[in-house]
């Protein structure tokens, strides 16, 4: 009997995990599941994004009506040739008085600890915030995507955050990246 | 109840598989091989700190042949072994080290990427890291002699994932043997290397 209680234990431990470690990419349509970072360690990580607080926060926390979420790898060679071009759209909205406050852009290093994602952001000069998932606790979340990947979620009137952009690939052209994010997002 | 038990073993080395982590470029597309969760360490070390670490001469993917005693007196020399080409984990290992010249370069040190693949394959493979600054060697015949040297051949004839320390007079300082389903970190790296400029060894 104990035997048998063990295997219906260990069955059913393996289906939870097993369910867990299989979630799918996010759906565009769909809500995003709660993303919770460390908190930004410098103050102007934390303006940029309106959050406080030492510990962590949660990406829906952040005060904006979009958020673009890059999920990299210091690792990964389509990531970095691809920098540049984050980059430049990064620029492009802090340029525009007009969306400058409303869309706000992250990065999630998978399986990259602070130091290394420290040295991408060191290397590329990047100037939003980058934060490390070392432990792939995000990157399972996230579908396990392969790198780089960029989901766009918008916030709507009940406070729920809605995923309006989920695709494999870099930025590549900033210009007819951010025309794709207005015009998804429906933010003018 | 053997069915039973069955089941059960069959699901847990499912959630065993399920639970590798890794992060794959989209550079690999969809080559690369996932040979599921590995024994983390699978050999024993040969080699010992504070003794010379052994020589070996490879051929490397531009052609030459790199024998590691020709930078006793110049150079550190950081050795990284990783299992094979085509694989989740080694796949995202050495592009970062191709963006982390300056580490190197800093602490008076080259880094020699070393496999058990043969040329074709490691040319294949390395092409889709963009281009690599240090050089690749193959220590594939007489097969993984050089990792077997080391102590880091597995049975199933690939070498470990591994960082070797070796300092500017030959000796061996640091001998890092990673569970093979995990990347080193790379303030490992850093670390070491700093260690070994600020200590010289004394022989």
């Amino acid at each position: 009997m104990l035997k048998f209680m063990s295997s219906l234990v260990l069955l059913l431990l393996s289906y939870t995990f097993a369910f867990a470690s299989a979630l799918p990419p996010p759906k565009e349509g769909e809500l995003l599941p709660e993303i919770v970072l460390p908190a930004p360690q410098d103050a102007d990580g934390q303006r940029y994004l309106g959050v406080s607080g030492s510990q962590t926060f949660s990406v829906f926390d952040i005060q904006a009506e979009v958020v673009i979420i890059q999920i990299f790898s210091m690792y990964c060679p389509y990531c970095q040739a691809d920098a540049p071009f984050v980059n430049e759209l990064y620029h492009q909205i802090q340029k525009s008085p007009q969306i400058k406050d409303k869309i706000k852009l992250l990065g999630i290093g998978v399986g990259n600890s602070r130091f290394e994602v420290d040295f991408f952001r060191k290397k590329y000069d990047v100037a939003f915030p980058l934060f490390p998932d070392d432990k792939f606790v995000i990157h399972k979340q996230m579908g396990e995507v392969r790198t780089p990947y960029f989901i766009g979620i918008r916030k709507h009137p009940d406070g729920s955050w809605k995923v309006f952009y989920s695709k494999l690939g870099g930025v590549k052209n900033a210009d007819d990246f951010l025309k794709t994010i207005r015009k998804l997002s429906g933010l003018n | 109840m053997k069915k039973m038990f069955a089941g059960s073993f069959t699901i847990v080395l499912f959630l065993i598989h399920a639970h590798m982590s890794y992060g794959l470029s989209e550079a690999f597309k969809n080559s690369v091989y996932n040979p599921g969760h590995l024994k983390p360490i699978d050999s024993r070390l040969k080699v010992k700190v504070g003794e010379p670490a052994p020589d070996f001469t490879l051929p490397s993917l531009s052609g030459e042949k790199i024998t590691l005693s020709t930078f006793q007196g110049d150079k550190n020399v950081v050795i990284s072994f990783v299992p094979a080409a085509w694989t989740p984990v080694c796949s995202d290992q050495w592009p970062g080290y191709n963006i982390a010249r300056e580490i190197f370069d800093q602490n008076n040190a080259v880094l020699i990427g070393i496999t058990v693949d043969n040329i074709p394959t490691l040319y294949a493979w390395t092409r889709e890291m963009g281009n690599l600054w240090f050089p690749v060697l193959s220590d594939f015949w007489p097969h993984g002699a050089v990792a077997d040297r080391y102590g880091i051949l597995r049975s199933d004839g690939v070498s470990e994932r591994a960082l070797f320390f070796i300092d500017k007079k030959g000796i061996l300082r640091h001998a890092y043997v990673e569970d093979i389903n995990v990347r080193p970190p790379l303030e490992l790296i850093v670390k070491e290397l700093k260690k070994m400029n600020r200590m010289p060894s004394l022989e």
